[in-house]
């Protein structure tokens, strides 16, 4: 039963970040019919801002997260301008196709930076609660808490502000809402800001919890999380949270009571079975085109 | 008082001329309406006012600014609000979000007031819902706020485009074939009911139409464009007699 429940934590640490990284995806789908395939590169350099706060200036937890949150909300919003904007009008292949040369490159720049892998200095004194045999790192209560923090801004932010409802007036109909007065370049810069701002969130908490980082680290993560949100429903705020901790419990399951080497052979059967019952996602719905 | 004015305004489509030489003044307060058959450039003189296309050639003014070039939420935030010739609500959202997010360009918070709850962001948002139920309820549309646009029957989508328009606080209203899709008596109706939003809003009013029934009825001038191009333009009593009018509208005259 402790076994189970340690799982559970372990679960939720893993879940949190695969649903941070997932919300990145599903927002920008949601509002420009885009993968972003560089996203999961956001991360990675989330990750290496905290590695260079920390290594280079010494910086406490806060200062760091701050860093990592905008730095890298400030590169997907550059990204965006740069890259995808010119492309907007052009077919959704061409803009895929930017976006994984978006994340070739960062990755690249990363590596001619820094060719061997890095080890994150500690930021956080990593004491452990015992709770009756289950065992919780300060870590681990950072991750989970920071990461439903985080989810539960932007969940307000997408339904209470005149921001969020402008973004889902642009997702629902991108050529009309400029006609209602919202301004679709400001409010799609807002969303990658937000979008990136997480993914770096969740690069600096992956590289507290594993510690050594690797400019292509941000690949197979990245490929999770968009499965993530893809399970959830991709362009669904709520499904791309819910697949995260999904893809995460099924992962730790595995792990716990299979050979570690089955991990993602077994997560990702499941989530090809769920998608040929659900080919939407969770949270998904068709959108059906009046002929 | 001019409040509208397009001085020689051409568009074209690759190589097709789909609007040329339009030109036009628009006094505050004033019913227009332009007709013409399908494909006659109609909407796309709309879509070139509201910033949608840029115009190839010409200038236009609203209140004395130049709005060629100026994107279509700048050009909402000044005063220009339309509809569609097919519905464009938000389907997804309820009635109510539906008018909220008309009240976006006259909202003053930022994402930080939002965030912390503090300053304007409380007052702001309660200031946009009341006046977004005081809007629905002058068309009698309160009780469906918190209704999916997309659930509602077709003559209430056509209201709620109309009153989504009137959120964005305009002066002058464009509206796309307002009667498409009606019965007659649904088009009698609209007729008092555009006078009266005029009344109510203190609004100038272009409207398009295809069918000449509500357009003859409502407006008190009329311009016919046909192939892009202003063929008449008077008022309704002149238009139908004009002579390529009605070729227009039915076809050359046979010589027998």
């Amino acid at each position: 039963m402790i076994y189970l429940l340690q799982q559970a934590l372990n679960a939720l640490q893993l879940g949190s970040i695969y649903a941070l990284i997932a919300l990145g995806y599903t927002m920008v789908y949601g509002i420009l019919s885009m993968i972003n395939f560089a996203h999961g590169d956001f991360f990675m350099v989330g990750a290496f801002l905290c590695f260079i706060v920390a290594t280079f200036m010494q910086l406490p937890f806060l200062p760091a997260l701050l860093i990592s949150m905008a730095g890298v909300a400030l590169l997907g919003v550059i990204v965006e301008r740069v890259a995808y904007k010119p492309l907007r009008q052009a077919p959704r292949v061409s803009a895929i196709i930017t976006a994984l040369g978006v994340g070739i490159f960062l990755e690249n720049f990363t590596l001619a930076l820094s060719p061997y892998p890095k080890h994150v200095p500690t930021i956080i004194e990593n004491t452990t609660i015992s709770l009756g045999g289950l065992t919780m790192s300060s870590l681990q209560t950072i991750i989970i808490v920071l990461s439903i923090v985080m989810m539960t801004v932007l969940h307000f932010i997408v339904q209470h502000t005149k921001v969020g409802m402008a973004m889902r007036a642009i997702s629902w109909d991108k050529n009309v809402a400029p006609l209602m007065g919202v301004p679709v370049n400001h409010i799609i810069s807002i969303t990658f800001a937000l979008g990136s701002g997480l993914g770096g969130v969740a690069g600096m908490l992956y590289s507290m919890a594993y510690p050594v980082i690797d400019p292509y680290m941000g690949i197979i993560v990245g490929w999770k999380a968009f499965i993530s949100a893809v399970v959830g429903g991709i362009g669904n705020i709520r499904g791309a949270m819910l697949g995260g901790y999904i893809l995460g419990s099924v992962e730790v399951l595995v792990a716990a009571f299979l050979p570690s080497t089955y991990r993602d052979f077994v997560a990702f059967s499941l989530l090809l079975v769920l998608l040929i019952f659900r080919p939407y996602g969770i949270f998904g719905k068709p959108r059906t085109q009046k002929v | 008082m001019t409040q509208l004015r397009a001085e020689r305004v051409t568009h074209y489509f690759g190589g097709l001329c789909a609007v040329s030489d339009f030109n036009l003044e628009l006094e505050r307060g004033a019913l227009m309406g332009i007709i013409g058959p399908n494909g006659a450039g109609k909407t796309t003189v709309f879509n070139i006012i509201t910033g949608v296309y840029r115009a190839t050639e010409g200038s236009i003014y609203f209140d004395g600014d130049e709005i060629i070039g100026k994107t279509p939420d700048r050009i909402v935030a000044m005063g220009i609000s339309r509809t569609f010739q097919n519905i464009r609500l938000f389907n997804e959202l309820s009635v109510l979000d539906n008018i909220r997010i008309a009240h976006y360009a006259g909202s003053r918070y930022n994402p930080f007031e939002a965030l912390l709850r503090i300053g304007r962001y409380k007052a702001e948002e309660r200031r946009i819902r009341e006046h977004s139920y005081e809007l629905l309820a002058l068309f009698n549309m309160d009780v469906l706020a918190s209704t999916t646009a997309r659930n509602l029957p077709y003559g209430q989508q056509r209201r709620l485009e109309i009153v989504r328009a009137l959120a964005t606080g305009p002066s002058l209203l464009l509206l796309d074939e307002p009667a498409a899709g009606m019965n007659p008596r649904e088009v009698d109706q609209l007729t008092d009911f555009i006078r009266w939003i005029r009344r109510t809003f203190n609004l100038t009013i272009i409207l398009i139409e295809h069918q000449m029934r509500l357009a003859m009825a409502v407006c008190e001038r009329l311009m016919v464009l046909d192939f892009g191009a202003v063929i008449a333009e008077g008022p309704p009593k002149v238009i139908q007699t004009h002579p390529l009018v009605l070729e227009a509208y039915l076809g050359e005259k046979v010589p027998v």
